[in-house]
């Protein structure tokens, strides 16, 4: 096995496993030590510069960070970097003058981008103040997409939304409500230089079985429902609701029952609670407001007296199951009738660009997806780039904030006349993190202390008021502990092969057992002579040079590595070195002024 | 030293036949020199201990006094010990041993506590044939008093200053050959392949057996000229013998008929796989031992390995008709047999 090239930006991003996480990568210790130090406000313009909307992503992320989190392996449950994320938007100074600002003047260079969410708002935040004309065209009353009509008000609280949306408002940017685009022919004819579409995946699917019409007027299709109570169309629902779907949106579908007067509410699935596809707190949250998950009940028709729903039969399910958790057979053990007043449909969403026209250039695929470059974001025409849930269907906010930043440096790149293939390269900066004998610029000590568990408002509270947060936010002493929790996988352990004495100082005091000195080998066989076989394939293994004197290799097991520096500490040579990775991701800005990493 | 104390994570790690982990065997943290040999020595032990499944309660550690004898806090924190007067540690390893045979005994040594001060107690627990791993922690040098040449200093190795030694060293196996010992090795921190089957080895071998580690000091011998220092055992380091321990509980694989190797059972039943590392070496073969330790080699290498092994000694308790159970187990009344027989004893002297 070649030794490893720490030269490589990917090589210690992957290290620091929530930032590689992250689509918009992120640098989740380096903002994590900030709170530590009580800089919320720099806490929060670290987290902005990569996704844009640290006040609401700190309460309804999808938090792809949190299961890679190094701390999850170590012991039982990851670092809250959520929790902490929101932390920081909590507790930070005012902002305004300190995001990017509106430009002295433009640079005449016109952009229009379909639909107001995530996607289109970070691709503003990012062109208008580079002197871009951004208008962004939207179908509702307000702004958001759906953070604003899907998530409801008690986990995302609408002052928070329109903060930072605000910020990027007041850069220069045009959102114009209530306008909904109904050509792209149309627009393009309008003589943008770039358009981007945003528009999301706004079509919730239709469960068609027996007594779907007869019963429409208790049928509700999810996203539109949420849509209709959070701007006020729809106010109340039935006593005995039935969720069908088990997902994020059928979460959020059975806590706003509960808030419109219903209490008997059963989210109903079809397969057993592993195939779930809600985030596992979502699910607790749920069911922490006493909501009952039914698994294994297949829907088979709703149940129609007199013209009104009065319940929905289900086939009750068996499956089999082979070892590895995949279903291998399926079994129908009978049938059941459960009663109810509503049923809310959450089985998923899809795209629809009914205001595409067939013969505007745009090639789809044959499920309706259009076909985009994952990497630039165009479509089949140049000009026309697409982000979010509309381009390679739902996902999630901080993915649709990854393709805005992306789709900008293309939309840069294709107003400037240049190649929007060719791209500024990721870089990474590595800084020793020594201050003197056993002393690191960061806190190196490991604490091992639980994860905290987010205050809540009492349940009875929470339900009479629809718009009530849920979630308190952390206590100081949640905050202080919580902090300590991250390992601090930015701050990487360097080797230098040629000062290393082979003393096996820090082999001995390595508190994960997670370094050894072997003779060189492939690395399948080189992970299984480690003095704890590197079984973890998905984590990498540090190969140094052949050593000085005995030609062996130092082989680092990255998986478990707690970055507490002991190894460093112990090194009487200074072979390992604790270094401060600092990984540079590109964004518009750095393309425009040509700045990469130093 | 380091900053702090290692953190107890033990959630990636196997357990032994206890349940225990190998952080269940460890001690509290070092304050000696970030890449001192001799932290490397306490991890072989407590890796030894760890695979021989054996309680760590049933260790008894005792040192005198060095930066060697400092480590016995290093490793087994839930062991017996004591840390005692300097060169004396053979004497309370004796007094211990009577009471209590059961129990494991492991002296720490080191090249001034065991050459030096204690030079004669260290004689006389091998002829007593005191049954425990005795670990001289070697390294050139007082470490502790600041890099001064210990009795076990090659000539024209050179301090720190650049001073030549010019007296003549005191080898230990050569020594506990000559007087007796029936396990004599010598090893290097370094190496832990093979250490740690050699501890193994010594912890099960009945009667004392003494282990010579070259162990760098990082301070003040590990510069060019010294003799003792990590390039300097790595590039002249010579195995003269292999040395595999296959405990009596492990299924025992591999090649017995390969060539030049010997297999040697334990008393406890386990088993030494010995493979000639050179031809005609036999470690049963004590003149030779000595013979081969005592010729210079033209390349100046250094033998290492299991260098003597005679498992047909009887060790200090069968001599001396030791009661077999710890007096600690023995029954206060039976332990102490009253006044009645004190009386008794003294009227024969009246």
């Amino acid at each position: 096995m070649k030794p490893t090239d720490v030269k490589d930006p990917d090589y210690f991003h992957k290290v620091v496993d929530c930032q590689w996480a992250c689509p918009a990568h992120t640098p989740v210790p380096e903002y994590i030590r900030l709170i530590a130090q009580g800089k919320f406000t720099e806490a929060y313009l670290v987290n902005r510069r990569s996704n844009v909307f640290p006040g609401i992503l700190g309460r309804v992320c999808d938090r792809p960070c949190e299961p890679a989190c190094r701390r999850g392996r170590v012991e039982e449950e990851p670092v809250a970097i959520c929790r902490l994320k929101r932390v920081a938007a909590d507790h930070r100074d005012e902002v305004a003058h300190l995001v990017p600002q509106r430009p002295e003047r433009t640079n005449g260079k016109k952009i229009a981008l379909v639909g107001a969410g995530p996607a289109s708002l970070t691709v503003a935040n990012d062109l208008a103040p580079l002197g871009y004309e951004c208008t962004v065209f939207e179908a509702m009353h307000r702004p958001g997409g759906l953070m604003i009509s899907n998530i409801p008000a008690f986990r995302l609280p609408e002052e928070v939304l329109d903060e930072e949306i605000g910020y990027i408002e007041k850069m220069g940017v045009e959102i114009k409500l209530n306008h909904r685009v109904e050509s792209l022919k149309a627009l393009k004819d309008e003589g943008y230089d770039a358009i981007f579409i945003g528009s999301g995946a706004p079509k919730g699917k239709d469960l068609k079985i027996e007594g779907r019409d007869e019963a429409e007027a208790n049928i509700h299709i999810g996203i539109e429902w949420l849509e209709n109570v959070a701007f006020e169309h729809t106010k109340a629902i039935g006593k005995k609701v039935l969720i069908i779907g088990v997902g994020n949106t059928a979460m959020d579908c059975c806590r706003t029952s509960l808030r419109l007067g219903a209490d008997d509410v059963k989210v109903m699935a079809r397969k057993p609670r592993e195939f779930f596809k809600a985030s596992p707190w979502e699910l607790e949250d749920a069911e922490e407001e006493n909501v009952e998950i039914l698994v294994n009940h297949s829907p088979k028709r709703f149940v129609v007296e007199n013209g009104k729903l009065t319940g929905m039969e289900f086939e009750l399910m068996e499956y089999q199951l082979d070892e590895s958790g995949r279903i291998t057979d399926t079994k129908v053990a009978g049938r059941k009738i459960i009663p109810c007043d509503d049923v809310i449909l959450a089985i998923g969403q899809e795209n629809a660009f009914p205001w595409i026209e067939r013969d505007a250039g745009i090639e789809f695929d044959k499920w309706g997806v259009p076909i985009v470059d994952e990497t630039t974001h165009e479509s089949t025409v140049k000009g026309v780039f697409f982000g979010g849930d509309s381009a390679f269907g739902p996902k999630n906010i901080i993915w649709a904030v990854e393709h805005g930043h992306q789709a900008a440096i293309s939309i840069h790149k294709h107003c400037q006349g240049e190649s929007v293939a060719e791209r500024m390269p990721r870089g990474l900066n590595l800084n020793s993190a020594k201050m003197g004998v056993n002393e690191w610029m960061y806190s190196n000590a490991f604490d091992a202390s639980d994860r905290r568990e987010m205050p809540l408002v009492e349940l009875k509270q929470r339900l009479a008021d629809r718009r009530k947060e849920v979630e308190v936010g952390f206590t100081d002493e949640q905050i202080i502990t919580e902090v300590q929790r991250c390992l601090n996988c930015d701050v990487q352990t360097v080797f230098e092969a040629p000062l290393c004495k082979e003393c096996d100082a820090c082999l001995d005091i390595c508190p994960v057992d997670c370094l050894s000195i072997v003779p060189a080998a492939e690395e399948a066989d080189l992970r299984q002579t480690l003095r704890v076989p590197a079984n973890n394939t998905e984590q990498a293994v540090y190969v140094s040079e052949p050593l000085r004197d005995t030609g062996r290799v130092m082989v680092k097991d990255e998986d478990l590595c707690l970055h507490c520096g002991l190894c460093a500490e112990r090194c009487p040579t200074s072979a390992w070195d604790m270094q401060d990775a600092d990984i540079f991701i590109p964004h518009a800005i750095e393309e425009a002024e040509g700045v990469a990493a130093e | 030293m380091t900053s702090m104390p290692k953190p107890k994570i033990s959630k990636h790690l196997p357990t032994n036949a206890l349940g225990l982990t190998i952080r269940n065997y460890e001690g509290v943290m070092s304050t000696l020199c970030a890449g001192c040999g001799h932290d490397s020595v306490t991890a072989a032990l407590v890796q030894a201990f760890w695979e021989l499944n054996l309680a760590p309660e049933s260790a008894a550690k005792v040192s005198g006094i060095g930066c060697s004898s400092k480590t016995t806090a290093y490793f087994m924190g839930q062991s017996h010990g004591i840390n005692c007067v300097h060169g004396r540690m053979p004497s309370v390893a004796t007094g211990a041993n009577a009471v209590n045979g059961d129990l494991h005994y492991i002296g720490i040594s080191g090249d001034g506590d065991s050459l030096s001060i204690g030079f004669g107690q260290f004689a006389h627990a091998i002829r007593r044939n005191l049954n425990m791993l005795y670990m001289i922690e070697n390294n050139g040098v007082y470490g502790l008093t600041k890099g001064q040449f210990s009795a076990s200093a090659d000539i024209g190795t050179k301090s720190k200053k650049g001073l030549a030694n010019e007296q003549t060293p005191i080898d230990p196996c050569v020594q506990a050959l000559t007087l007796g010992a029936g396990f004599v090795a010598r090893s290097f921190s370094g190496d832990k392949s093979q250490l740690v089957p050699l501890i193994k080895a010594a912890l099960m071998h009945k009667g004392f057996a003494v282990i010579d580690v070259i162990s760098p000091c990082v301070t003040f011998n590990d510069h060019a000229g010294s003799t003792k220092s990590y390039a300097h055992t790595y590039k002249y380091y010579h195995p003269l013998v292999h040395t595999d321990f296959v405990a009596q509980a492990d299924e025992i694989t591999g090649a017995p008929d390969e060539d030049g190797l010997l297999s040697v059972t334990l008393h406890d039943g386990g088993v030494l796989r010995l493979r000639q590392t050179e031809s005609d070496y036999d470690p049963r073969d004590r003149a030779q031992a000595i013979e081969t330790l005592m010729t210079p080699s033209d390349s100046g290498e250094i033998r290492t390995g299991l260098l003597y092994l005679n498992e047909d000694m009887g060790d200090m308790h069968a001599s001396n008709s030791l009661p077999a159970r710890p007096l600690n187990t023995i029954p206060q009344d039976v332990l102490c047999p009253g006044s009645e027989a004190l009386a008794k004893l003294q009227a024969r002297y009246r």
